[in-house]
């Protein structure tokens, strides 16, 4: 029997359960690295041979190359994991997760200053706004 | 013996570490955030605990994907600020109190919760970011903490009822320390907030009031809310929330003792990405 995942019609969202762990070990613990001084320079000298090092998919890599953070997450990424290479790239939090939504810096920015995102139309796939 | 004097539940968002850090507390975005705990500091100077109990989750830093404990109790004599990869936060490190922290690891395992001990780890801005919003910018920080860190980042956390249930173990392992030792217990977290996909941004304040009312007044049905609630309703960080029923179910009214008095409350959006919530409840 399989487990029950109810969190899987919620737009927008990847929940990071056991399966995607699974999925993104390597890809998050290239991320962790960068949490020393000396491989975010290394990383930053030349991405491609640092990631090389890791046993990723090239997907990952390639996502990680365009800093495509959704695509990163579609791939087994976690967002704290991730987080380090915003880090590496002297990017906030809130850069990082308004890079997620579509939205430029600014909007986002003044979406979270007026209230932030809206639940309404936001809970189910599908639903009408 | 030792006695729970009070909880303290606060969100603990890492851009509010870094505008202070930074020199930025001064600014009117900052301002609204901080004025929020004003109350919070005076009491926290006078109530003069010895020990603070508190329970907050690492974001990647101890604990990367090699091991994932559900929870673990911090007994070493000292924790370092970690590098969260913008370089550790300029604040004094944490100092444990191994003593204590035994004692409640050794009474709540054989009380059926099976704790992780960690006698080496470096706490983060989970841990750090409610010591600066309650004490301020001194020199070093009032008493000793227990680092009490719960897995709120890979699916799932454990649930609401979980941590509510072990809030109670933790008072009573708490209760049997024979020293006469004034401890607090801090829940962090929250609240409403998504970092990540199309929905990063999310904030419900209905959803975050309406958990604080039950919080105070009902945190046994509050308890037995599931996991889906929290992510649709409060969004995949929201999560986090969950941890805050640790703290609560250490209080004395949950426990067949007196009424516990809220002290403060305050509720304020945005921080960064984040709606921050802040309470004070006190027994008697």
């Amino acid at each position: 029997m399989s487990l029950d995942k109810p969190y899987t019609d919620v737009p927008g969202t990847t929940i990071f359960d056991a399966d995607m762990s699974r999925q993104g070990y390597h890809l998050n613990q290239f991320c962790m690295s960068l949490m020393k001084a000396e491989n975010r320079t290394r990383f930053k000298a030349n991405e491609r041979a640092y990631l090389d090092e890791w046993p990723m998919s090239e997907e990952q890599k390639q996502a990680v190359l365009a800093r495509d953070l959704n695509r990163c997450i579609e791939l087994g990424g976690n967002i704290y994991f991730l987080a380090k290479i915003g880090a590496t790239d002297g990017k906030s939090f809130q850069q990082m997760a308004g890079s997620m939504s579509g939205m430029s810096e600014e909007q986002y920015r003044d979406m979270m200053a007026g209230g932030g995102r809206s639940v309404e139309g936001n809970r189910y796939i599908g639903e009408k706004k | 013996m030792a006695r729970i004097s009070a909880s303290v539940y606060t969100s603990h968002v890492p851009a509010i570490g870094a505008a202070l850090d930074l020199g930025k507390s001064a600014e009117p975005y900052w301002q609204a955030v901080f004025k929020g705990y004003d109350f919070s500091k005076q009491w926290l100077k006078d109530q003069k605990p010895d020990v603070i109990f508190l329970v907050y989750n690492d974001h990647a830093n101890a604990f990367s994907l090699d091991v994932i404990p559900t929870f673990a109790i911090g007994t070493a004599p000292e924790f370092t600020p970690a590098d969260e990869g913008w370089g550790p936060r300029p604040v004094p490190k944490v100092i444990g109190h191994p003593k204590l922290a035994a004692h409640i690891a050794q009474s709540v395992i054989q009380d059926d919760f099976d704790l992780t001990i960690v006698n080496k780890m470096d706490v983060d801005h989970g841990l750090t970011v409610p010591l600066s919003l309650m004490c301020g910018q001194p020199q070093a920080w009032p008493c000793p903490v227990i680092p009490f860190a719960v897995n709120v980042v890979q699916y799932p956390a454990p649930s609401g009822r979980r941590c509510y249930m072990l809030g109670k173990a933790i008072r009573k392992a708490i209760e049997t320390y024979d020293e006469p030792l004034n401890v607090q217990i801090w829940g962090t977290g929250g609240m409403s907030h998504q970092l990540q996909g199309p929905r990063a941004g999310l904030i419900n304040k209905e959803f975050d009031n309406a958990f604080l009312d039950r919080l105070i007044s009902d945190p046994e049905g509050l308890s037995r809310m599931p996991h889906i609630d929290y992510v649709r309703e409060a969004g995949s960080e929201g999560i986090e929330l969950v941890m805050w029923l640790i703290a609560r179910g250490a209080m004395n009214d949950v426990n067949g003792g007196k009424q516990t008095s809220l002290r403060h409350r305050f509720y304020h959006v945005p921080a960064s990405n984040t709606a921050v919530g802040h309470l004070i409840l006190e027994n008697n």
